[in-house]
Protein backbone atom coordinates (compact mmCIF):
# COMPACT_ATOMS: atom_id res chain seq x y z
CA UNK A 1 0.00 0.00 0.00
CA UNK A 2 1.18 3.58 -1.10
CA UNK A 3 1.92 5.57 2.08
CA UNK A 4 0.18 9.44 1.66
CA UNK A 5 2.13 12.30 1.81
CA UNK A 6 0.99 14.99 5.19
CA UNK A 7 -1.01 17.13 2.30
CA UNK A 8 -2.46 13.93 0.79
CA UNK A 9 -4.80 12.55 3.96
CA UNK A 10 -7.80 13.19 3.88
CA UNK A 11 -9.38 15.76 6.38
CA UNK A 12 -8.14 15.11 9.79
CA UNK A 13 -7.21 11.88 8.77
CA UNK A 14 -10.88 10.63 8.81
CA UNK A 15 -11.46 6.82 7.48
CA UNK A 16 -13.93 7.44 4.78
CA UNK A 17 -13.91 4.16 3.39
CA UNK A 18 -15.77 1.63 6.18
CA UNK A 19 -14.21 -1.13 6.27
CA UNK A 20 -11.26 -0.77 4.95
CA UNK A 21 -9.39 -2.57 7.66
CA UNK A 22 -9.69 -5.34 5.30
CA UNK A 23 -6.73 -4.02 3.21
CA UNK A 24 -4.67 -3.48 6.10
CA UNK A 25 -2.86 -7.38 6.46
CA UNK A 26 -1.81 -8.38 10.08
CA UNK A 27 -1.06 -11.56 9.57
CA UNK A 28 2.65 -10.74 9.99
CA UNK A 29 2.17 -10.42 13.98
CA UNK A 30 1.45 -13.67 14.51
CA UNK A 31 3.65 -16.34 16.22
CA UNK A 32 1.27 -18.88 17.11
CA UNK A 33 -1.31 -20.16 14.18
CA UNK A 34 -4.46 -21.82 14.68
CA UNK A 35 -4.96 -25.00 12.29
CA UNK A 36 -8.20 -26.73 11.76
CA UNK A 37 -8.97 -30.52 12.18
CA UNK A 38 -12.41 -30.95 9.84
CA UNK A 39 -13.16 -34.32 11.27
CA UNK A 40 -13.11 -32.64 14.93
CA UNK A 41 -15.41 -29.94 13.85
CA UNK A 42 -19.08 -30.09 14.63
CA UNK A 43 -19.86 -26.75 12.74
CA UNK A 44 -21.20 -25.05 15.81
CA UNK A 45 -19.84 -21.65 14.87
CA UNK A 46 -18.44 -20.43 17.76
CA UNK A 47 -14.52 -19.65 16.78
CA UNK A 48 -17.06 -17.46 14.01
CA UNK A 49 -18.43 -15.87 16.91
CA UNK A 50 -14.91 -15.29 19.16
CA UNK A 51 -13.21 -14.51 16.85
CA UNK A 52 -12.29 -10.75 17.47
CA UNK A 53 -10.79 -10.49 14.05
CA UNK A 54 -12.96 -12.19 11.62
CA UNK A 55 -10.33 -14.01 10.34
CA UNK A 56 -12.65 -17.42 10.80
CA UNK A 57 -13.92 -18.14 6.82
CA UNK A 58 -17.27 -19.11 6.75
CA UNK A 59 -19.06 -20.06 3.31
CA UNK A 60 -23.02 -21.49 3.40
CA UNK A 61 -22.66 -20.84 6.97
CA UNK A 62 -19.89 -23.75 6.98
CA UNK A 63 -16.63 -23.29 8.84
CA UNK A 64 -14.40 -23.32 6.34
CA UNK A 65 -10.60 -22.46 7.77
CA UNK A 66 -8.82 -19.59 8.54
CA UNK A 67 -7.70 -15.87 6.66
CA UNK A 68 -4.55 -15.94 7.79
CA UNK A 69 -3.82 -12.29 5.68
CA UNK A 70 -5.87 -11.02 9.51
CA UNK A 71 -5.61 -13.67 12.16
CA UNK A 72 -3.00 -12.48 14.55
CA UNK A 73 -2.46 -16.16 16.54
CA UNK A 74 -4.42 -15.13 19.57
CA UNK A 75 -6.08 -18.74 20.08
CA UNK A 76 -9.66 -17.85 21.62
CA UNK A 77 -10.87 -19.55 18.82
CA UNK A 78 -9.07 -22.85 19.98
CA UNK A 79 -9.71 -21.94 23.52
CA UNK A 80 -13.61 -21.76 22.48
CA UNK A 81 -13.64 -24.67 20.16
CA UNK A 82 -15.92 -27.40 21.77
CA UNK A 83 -14.28 -30.17 19.48
CA UNK A 84 -15.95 -33.47 19.32
CA UNK A 85 -15.51 -36.16 21.77
CA UNK A 86 -12.89 -33.68 23.46
CA UNK A 87 -11.25 -33.38 20.68
CA UNK A 88 -10.07 -29.96 19.76
CA UNK A 89 -10.76 -29.02 15.99
CA UNK A 90 -8.62 -26.28 16.02
CA UNK A 91 -5.25 -26.40 17.82
CA UNK A 92 -2.42 -23.84 18.26
CA UNK A 93 1.03 -24.72 15.96
CA UNK A 94 4.31 -22.89 16.62
CA UNK A 95 4.52 -20.24 13.58
CA UNK A 96 7.13 -22.06 10.89
CA UNK A 97 6.35 -25.18 12.21
CA UNK B 1 -18.64 50.90 6.46
CA UNK B 2 -21.54 49.85 7.78
CA UNK B 3 -23.85 52.53 8.90
CA UNK B 4 -26.04 50.31 11.13
CA UNK B 5 -24.06 49.64 13.61
CA UNK B 6 -24.79 52.66 16.03
CA UNK B 7 -26.54 51.24 19.09
CA UNK B 8 -24.85 51.44 22.23
CA UNK B 9 -24.82 50.08 25.17
CA UNK B 10 -23.59 49.49 28.77
CA UNK B 11 -23.01 45.94 29.26
CA UNK B 12 -20.29 43.82 31.40
CA UNK B 13 -17.73 41.59 29.13
CA UNK B 14 -19.97 38.49 30.35
CA UNK B 15 -22.71 40.23 28.43
CA UNK B 16 -21.31 41.07 25.80
CA UNK B 17 -20.07 37.60 24.95
CA UNK B 18 -23.44 35.67 25.75
CA UNK B 19 -24.73 38.37 22.95
CA UNK B 20 -22.50 37.39 20.75
CA UNK B 21 -23.18 33.75 21.04
CA UNK B 22 -26.73 33.99 20.71
CA UNK B 23 -26.36 35.98 17.64
CA UNK B 24 -24.50 33.32 16.54
CA UNK B 25 -26.96 30.79 17.37
CA UNK B 26 -24.28 27.44 17.95
CA UNK B 27 -26.18 24.18 17.39
CA UNK B 28 -25.04 22.83 20.45
CA UNK B 29 -23.38 24.23 24.08
CA UNK B 30 -22.01 22.08 26.31
CA UNK B 31 -20.64 23.91 29.60
CA UNK B 32 -19.73 24.17 33.36
CA UNK B 33 -20.22 26.76 35.02
CA UNK B 34 -17.03 28.27 36.61
CA UNK B 35 -16.05 31.56 38.08
CA UNK B 36 -15.76 34.24 35.98
CA UNK B 37 -17.30 33.01 32.95
CA UNK B 38 -20.14 31.32 34.67
CA UNK B 39 -22.62 35.12 33.32
CA UNK B 40 -21.99 33.75 30.07
CA UNK B 41 -23.68 30.52 30.94
CA UNK B 42 -25.94 32.56 33.17
CA UNK B 43 -27.21 34.60 30.32
CA UNK B 44 -27.04 32.23 27.38
CA UNK B 45 -29.09 29.67 29.35
CA UNK B 46 -31.80 32.51 29.47
CA UNK B 47 -31.38 33.02 25.92
CA UNK B 48 -32.27 29.04 25.46
CA UNK B 49 -35.28 29.14 28.01
CA UNK B 50 -37.01 32.64 26.70
CA UNK B 51 -36.41 30.43 23.33
CA UNK B 52 -33.72 33.15 21.71
CA UNK B 53 -31.98 30.93 19.95
CA UNK B 54 -32.26 27.01 19.11
CA UNK B 55 -28.98 26.07 21.06
CA UNK B 56 -29.04 22.97 22.65
CA UNK B 57 -27.71 23.43 25.82
CA UNK B 58 -25.61 20.30 28.14
CA UNK B 59 -25.45 21.09 31.10
CA UNK B 60 -22.72 18.08 31.77
CA UNK B 61 -20.91 17.16 35.20
CA UNK B 62 -17.02 18.52 34.56
CA UNK B 63 -15.35 20.68 32.23
CA UNK B 64 -13.21 17.50 30.78
CA UNK B 65 -16.89 16.27 29.95
CA UNK B 66 -17.78 19.65 28.77
CA UNK B 67 -15.34 19.60 26.01
CA UNK B 68 -15.62 16.12 25.35
CA UNK B 69 -19.45 16.56 24.71
CA UNK B 70 -18.38 19.90 22.53
CA UNK B 71 -16.06 17.09 20.41
CA UNK B 72 -19.02 14.76 20.09
CA UNK B 73 -21.51 17.55 18.41
CA UNK B 74 -18.68 19.24 16.36
CA UNK B 75 -17.72 15.44 14.88
CA UNK B 76 -21.42 14.86 14.77
CA UNK B 77 -21.47 18.16 12.46
CA UNK B 78 -22.83 20.76 14.35
CA UNK B 79 -22.03 24.25 15.62
CA UNK B 80 -20.55 24.04 18.62
CA UNK B 81 -19.04 26.90 21.94
CA UNK B 82 -18.25 26.47 25.37
CA UNK B 83 -16.97 29.24 28.11
CA UNK B 84 -15.06 28.61 30.71
CA UNK B 85 -11.59 29.70 33.14
CA UNK B 86 -9.36 28.63 34.75
CA UNK B 87 -9.47 25.12 36.56
CA UNK B 88 -12.09 24.41 34.29
CA UNK B 89 -9.98 24.91 31.11
CA UNK B 90 -6.95 22.91 33.05
CA UNK B 91 -9.68 20.05 33.58
CA UNK B 92 -10.27 19.90 29.84
CA UNK B 93 -6.59 20.13 28.39
CA UNK B 94 -6.68 16.45 27.43
CA UNK B 95 -9.54 16.74 25.68
CA UNK B 96 -8.20 20.48 23.84
CA UNK B 97 -5.96 18.00 22.16
CA UNK B 98 -8.15 15.86 20.85
CA UNK B 99 -10.75 18.72 19.45
CA UNK B 100 -7.64 20.32 17.25
CA UNK B 101 -6.19 17.16 16.56
CA UNK B 102 -9.63 15.92 15.26
CA UNK B 103 -10.02 19.47 13.38
CA UNK B 104 -13.33 20.88 15.06
CA UNK B 105 -13.51 24.54 14.90
CA UNK B 106 -15.03 24.42 18.29
CA UNK B 107 -15.27 27.91 19.74
CA UNK B 108 -14.79 28.69 23.80
CA UNK B 109 -14.79 31.88 25.51
CA UNK B 110 -12.14 31.88 28.09
CA UNK B 111 -12.45 34.26 30.69
CA UNK B 112 -8.92 34.25 31.95
CA UNK B 113 -8.16 33.72 35.54
CA UNK B 114 -5.63 32.79 37.81
CA UNK B 115 -4.69 28.83 37.92
CA UNK B 116 -4.40 27.59 41.56
CA UNK B 117 -2.77 26.96 44.47
CA UNK B 118 -2.99 29.15 45.87
CA UNK B 119 -7.24 29.46 44.95
CA UNK B 120 -7.83 32.69 43.92
CA UNK B 121 -10.47 33.45 41.41
CA UNK B 122 -9.25 36.67 40.00
CA UNK B 123 -7.87 37.37 36.23
CA UNK B 124 -4.67 36.31 34.85
CA UNK B 125 -3.38 34.39 31.73
CA UNK B 126 -2.14 31.22 33.10
CA UNK B 127 -4.92 29.28 32.34
CA UNK B 128 -4.54 30.50 28.27
CA UNK B 129 -0.95 30.42 28.35
CA UNK B 130 -1.35 26.62 29.50
CA UNK B 131 -3.00 26.14 26.04
CA UNK B 132 -0.52 27.69 24.51
CA UNK B 133 0.70 23.95 22.52
CA UNK B 134 -2.99 22.79 22.37
CA UNK B 135 -2.96 23.67 18.98
CA UNK B 136 -6.15 26.02 19.35
CA UNK B 137 -6.50 29.33 17.58
CA UNK B 138 -6.04 32.31 20.58
CA UNK B 139 -7.58 35.78 20.28
CA UNK B 140 -7.01 38.31 23.39
CA UNK B 141 -9.06 41.06 23.61
CA UNK B 142 -8.69 44.29 25.45
CA UNK B 143 -12.34 45.26 26.40
CA UNK B 144 -15.84 43.88 26.18
CA UNK B 145 -15.99 45.39 22.89
CA UNK B 146 -13.60 43.31 21.82
CA UNK B 147 -14.36 39.84 23.21
CA UNK B 148 -17.43 40.69 21.57
CA UNK B 149 -15.85 41.65 17.95
CA UNK B 150 -13.79 38.83 18.36
CA UNK B 151 -16.53 36.22 19.33
CA UNK B 152 -18.43 37.46 16.15
CA UNK B 153 -15.26 36.44 14.14
CA UNK B 154 -14.09 33.29 15.64
CA UNK B 155 -16.40 31.32 13.49
CA UNK B 156 -15.57 32.95 10.34
CA UNK B 157 -11.93 31.77 11.09
CA UNK B 158 -12.08 28.39 12.67
CA UNK B 159 -14.27 26.79 10.13
CA UNK B 160 -12.28 27.90 7.38
CA UNK B 161 -11.45 25.27 4.74
CA UNK B 162 -7.92 26.06 5.28
CA UNK B 163 -7.87 26.33 9.00
CA UNK B 164 -10.34 23.82 10.63
CA UNK B 165 -9.12 24.29 13.95
CA UNK B 166 -10.84 25.40 17.45
CA UNK B 167 -10.71 29.01 18.71
CA UNK B 168 -10.62 30.83 21.83
CA UNK B 169 -11.81 34.35 22.72
CA UNK B 170 -10.17 35.68 25.48
CA UNK B 171 -10.77 38.50 28.15
CA UNK B 172 -9.52 39.56 31.54
CA UNK B 173 -11.62 38.16 34.13
CA UNK B 174 -13.42 40.41 36.46
CA UNK B 175 -11.65 43.10 34.99
CA UNK B 176 -13.73 42.93 31.69
CA UNK B 177 -15.94 40.16 32.48
CA UNK B 178 -17.86 41.80 35.49
CA UNK B 179 -17.49 45.37 34.63
CA UNK B 180 -19.95 47.20 32.45
CA UNK B 181 -18.56 49.55 29.97
CA UNK B 182 -20.34 51.00 26.89
CA UNK B 183 -20.00 49.24 23.44
CA UNK B 184 -21.46 48.55 20.26
CA UNK B 185 -23.66 45.54 19.03
CA UNK B 186 -23.93 44.48 15.29
CA UNK B 187 -27.91 43.50 14.37
CA UNK B 188 -28.87 40.66 14.05
CA UNK B 189 -28.70 39.87 10.63
CA UNK B 190 -25.91 41.72 9.71
CA UNK B 191 -24.21 38.69 12.15
CA UNK B 192 -26.25 36.16 10.77
CA UNK B 193 -25.11 37.21 6.95
CA UNK B 194 -21.16 37.95 8.05
CA UNK B 195 -21.11 34.63 9.90
CA UNK B 196 -22.55 32.67 7.14
CA UNK B 197 -24.44 28.60 7.63
CA UNK B 198 -21.92 26.09 8.62
CA UNK B 199 -20.83 23.04 6.53
CA UNK B 200 -19.02 20.52 8.27
CA UNK B 201 -16.21 18.19 7.02
CA UNK B 202 -16.96 14.77 6.81
CA UNK B 203 -19.70 14.59 9.75
CA UNK B 204 -20.46 11.46 11.42
CA UNK B 205 -24.49 12.13 11.38
CA UNK B 206 -23.68 11.75 7.43
CA UNK B 207 -25.31 8.03 7.91
CA UNK B 208 -24.96 7.50 4.42
CA UNK B 209 -21.69 8.18 4.58
CA UNK B 210 -20.08 5.65 7.38
CA UNK B 211 -16.65 6.32 8.50
CA UNK B 212 -14.28 6.42 11.80
CA UNK B 213 -12.40 9.44 13.46
CA UNK B 214 -9.85 9.19 15.91
CA UNK B 215 -8.59 5.96 14.87
CA UNK B 216 -4.47 4.77 16.20
CA UNK B 217 -1.99 6.19 14.27
CA UNK B 218 1.08 4.62 14.83
CA UNK B 219 4.44 5.93 13.93
CA UNK B 220 4.39 5.83 10.17
CA UNK B 221 1.60 8.22 9.72
CA UNK B 222 1.36 10.13 12.84
CA UNK B 223 3.90 13.01 11.91
CA UNK B 224 1.94 13.17 8.64
CA UNK B 225 -1.13 14.30 10.67
CA UNK B 226 0.89 16.76 12.97
CA UNK B 227 2.22 18.26 9.95
CA UNK B 228 -1.03 18.49 8.28
CA UNK B 229 -2.36 20.36 11.47
CA UNK B 230 0.99 22.73 11.15
CA UNK B 231 -0.19 23.59 8.42
CA UNK B 232 -3.68 24.82 9.37
CA UNK B 233 -2.10 26.99 11.91
CA UNK B 234 0.11 28.74 9.28
CA UNK B 235 -2.76 29.47 7.02
CA UNK B 236 -4.70 30.26 10.09
CA UNK B 237 -2.64 33.66 9.98
CA UNK B 238 -4.02 34.64 6.60
CA UNK B 239 -7.71 33.91 7.41
CA UNK B 240 -7.41 36.26 10.65
CA UNK B 241 -6.38 39.28 8.72
CA UNK B 242 -8.55 38.18 5.50
CA UNK B 243 -11.85 37.95 8.21
CA UNK B 244 -11.14 40.98 10.00
CA UNK B 245 -10.37 43.44 7.05
CA UNK B 246 -13.91 41.99 5.58
CA UNK B 247 -15.23 42.81 9.37
CA UNK B 248 -13.65 46.49 9.40
CA UNK B 249 -15.23 47.13 6.18
CA UNK B 250 -18.66 46.23 7.32
CA UNK B 251 -18.97 47.19 11.02
CA UNK B 252 -16.38 49.83 10.77
CA UNK B 253 -13.44 48.38 14.12
CA UNK B 254 -10.75 47.48 12.56
CA UNK B 255 -8.78 44.23 14.07
CA UNK B 256 -5.10 42.52 13.04
CA UNK B 257 -2.90 40.00 13.99
CA UNK B 258 -1.68 42.86 16.76
CA UNK B 259 -2.67 46.57 17.66
CA UNK B 260 0.13 48.77 17.15
CA UNK B 261 -0.08 52.01 19.69
CA UNK B 262 1.86 54.87 18.68
CA UNK B 263 4.07 52.57 17.28
CA UNK B 264 5.64 54.04 14.16
CA UNK B 265 8.59 55.94 15.45
CA UNK B 266 8.33 54.60 19.27
CA UNK B 267 12.14 54.02 20.53
CA UNK B 268 10.62 52.90 24.09
CA UNK B 269 7.65 50.04 23.87
CA UNK B 270 5.62 48.03 26.37
CA UNK B 271 3.98 44.46 24.62
CA UNK B 272 0.93 43.25 26.81
CA UNK B 273 -2.50 41.33 26.36
CA UNK B 274 -5.60 42.29 27.41
CA UNK B 275 -7.19 44.82 29.41
CA UNK B 276 -3.52 46.39 30.49
CA UNK B 277 -3.24 47.88 27.16
CA UNK B 278 -6.45 49.73 28.16
CA UNK B 279 -3.98 51.68 30.99
CA UNK B 280 -1.06 51.28 29.26
CA UNK B 281 -2.39 53.33 25.97
CA UNK B 282 -3.35 56.55 28.63
CA UNK B 283 0.30 56.66 30.12
CA UNK B 284 1.89 55.74 26.64
CA UNK B 285 0.07 59.50 25.54
CA UNK B 286 0.96 61.22 28.82
CA UNK B 287 4.22 60.53 27.91
CA UNK B 288 4.57 60.96 24.29
CA UNK B 289 2.96 64.67 25.72
CA UNK B 290 6.09 64.50 27.40
CA UNK B 291 8.29 64.29 24.18
CA UNK B 292 8.97 60.48 24.92
CA UNK B 293 9.01 58.19 21.59
CA UNK B 294 6.26 55.57 23.93
CA UNK B 295 4.64 52.93 22.60
CA UNK B 296 2.90 49.96 23.15
CA UNK B 297 2.30 46.60 20.99
CA UNK B 298 -0.93 44.54 21.90
CA UNK B 299 -0.75 40.71 20.58
CA UNK B 300 -4.53 40.07 19.40
CA UNK B 301 -3.71 36.96 17.94
CA UNK B 302 -1.05 34.23 19.90
CA UNK B 303 -1.61 31.45 18.32
CA UNK B 304 -0.59 31.48 15.08
CA UNK B 305 2.13 33.98 16.62
CA UNK B 306 2.42 36.32 13.91
CA UNK B 307 6.64 36.42 14.52
CA UNK B 308 7.77 38.00 11.30
CA UNK B 309 5.15 41.07 11.84
CA UNK B 310 6.15 41.41 15.44
CA UNK B 311 9.78 41.43 14.71
CA UNK B 312 8.94 43.83 11.45
CA UNK B 313 7.15 46.11 13.59
CA UNK B 314 9.85 45.87 17.22
CA UNK B 315 13.30 46.19 14.99
CA UNK B 316 13.77 50.04 15.24
CA UNK B 317 12.95 50.25 18.80
CA UNK B 318 15.71 50.47 21.28
CA UNK B 319 14.57 49.07 24.44
CA UNK B 320 11.32 46.79 24.67
CA UNK B 321 9.82 46.04 28.03
CA UNK B 322 7.25 42.70 28.07
CA UNK B 323 4.89 42.26 29.97
CA UNK B 324 3.13 39.10 31.04
CA UNK B 325 0.39 38.32 33.42
CA UNK B 326 1.53 34.81 33.82
CA UNK B 327 4.86 32.77 34.33
CA UNK B 328 6.73 30.14 33.12
CA UNK B 329 8.75 29.07 36.44
CA UNK B 330 12.13 28.49 36.06
CA UNK B 331 11.60 29.90 32.47
CA UNK B 332 10.65 33.97 31.29
CA UNK B 333 7.47 34.82 30.78
CA UNK B 334 5.16 33.15 27.57
CA UNK B 335 4.55 36.33 25.68
CA UNK B 336 8.59 37.69 26.07
CA UNK B 337 9.88 34.41 24.82
CA UNK B 338 7.29 34.69 22.23
CA UNK B 339 8.55 38.47 21.42
CA UNK B 340 12.36 37.41 21.88
CA UNK B 341 12.00 34.91 19.23
CA UNK B 342 10.33 37.30 17.02
CA UNK B 343 12.90 40.07 17.20
CA UNK B 344 15.23 37.18 17.21
CA UNK B 345 16.40 37.56 13.60
CA UNK B 346 16.86 41.77 13.75
CA UNK B 347 20.14 43.51 15.54
CA UNK B 348 16.91 44.63 17.15
CA UNK B 349 16.15 46.13 20.54
CA UNK B 350 17.17 45.43 24.02
CA UNK B 351 14.24 43.25 25.57
CA UNK B 352 13.32 42.55 29.38
CA UNK B 353 10.59 41.10 31.26
CA UNK B 354 8.11 41.93 33.55
CA UNK B 355 5.51 39.49 35.44
CA UNK B 356 2.58 42.03 36.31
CA UNK B 357 -0.88 41.04 37.55
CA UNK B 358 -0.99 37.63 38.54
CA UNK B 359 -4.14 36.89 40.56
CA UNK B 360 -5.74 39.65 40.02
CA UNK B 361 -3.39 41.91 41.52
CA UNK B 362 -4.24 45.58 40.15
CA UNK B 363 -1.77 47.52 37.48
CA UNK B 364 -2.21 51.10 38.32
CA UNK B 365 -0.83 54.11 35.81
CA UNK B 366 1.72 54.61 38.10
CA UNK B 367 3.67 51.34 37.68
CA UNK B 368 3.25 51.71 34.21
CA UNK B 369 4.88 55.02 34.39
CA UNK B 370 7.71 53.13 36.35
CA UNK B 371 7.91 50.40 32.94
CA UNK B 372 7.96 53.21 30.88
CA UNK B 373 10.77 55.40 33.13
CA UNK B 374 13.10 51.65 33.23
CA UNK B 375 12.32 51.20 29.54
CA UNK B 376 13.36 55.21 28.62
CA UNK B 377 17.21 54.06 30.99
CA UNK B 378 17.12 50.47 29.52
CA UNK B 379 17.10 52.42 25.62
CA UNK B 380 19.58 54.68 27.10
CA UNK B 381 22.07 52.04 28.55
CA UNK B 382 21.56 49.70 26.26
CA UNK B 383 21.38 47.09 28.74
CA UNK B 384 18.47 45.95 30.76
CA UNK B 385 19.60 45.42 34.84
CA UNK B 386 17.35 42.20 35.25
CA UNK B 387 16.01 40.20 31.91
CA UNK B 388 13.45 38.67 34.19
CA UNK B 389 11.60 40.34 37.40
CA UNK B 390 7.95 40.39 39.44
CA UNK B 391 6.75 43.68 39.90
CA UNK B 392 4.15 45.17 42.52
CA UNK B 393 5.34 42.50 44.66
CA UNK B 394 6.17 43.41 48.09
CA UNK B 395 9.82 43.26 48.95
Amino acid sequence: MKQMNWNELPHAGSILKAGNANEYKTGSWRSLKPRWIEENCIQCLFCWIYCPDSAVSVKDEKMTGFDYDHCKGCGVCAMECPGKKGNKAIVMEEEGK
Amino acid sequence: MGATTTKIVAVTGNQAVAEALRQLNPDVMPAYPITPSTGIMESFTKFVSDGKVDTETILVESEHSAMSACIGASAAGGRVATATSAQGLALMWEMLHIASGYRLPILMALVNRALSAPLNIHGDHSDGMGMRDCSWIQLFSENAQEAYDNTIMAYRIAEHKDVRLPIAVNMDGFIISHSIESMTFIPDAEVKKFVGDYIAIDPLLDIDHPKSIGALVLPDYYMEHKRAQHEAMLNAKKVISDVSAEFARLFGRTYDLFESYRLEDAEVVLVALNSAAGTIKDEVDRYREKGVKAGLLKPRVFRPFPYEEVGAALKNAKAVCVMDRADSYGGYGPLFMEIASAVQPHRGPVLFNKVYGLGGRDLMPLDVDQLIDETIEVAKTGKAKMIKEYITVRN
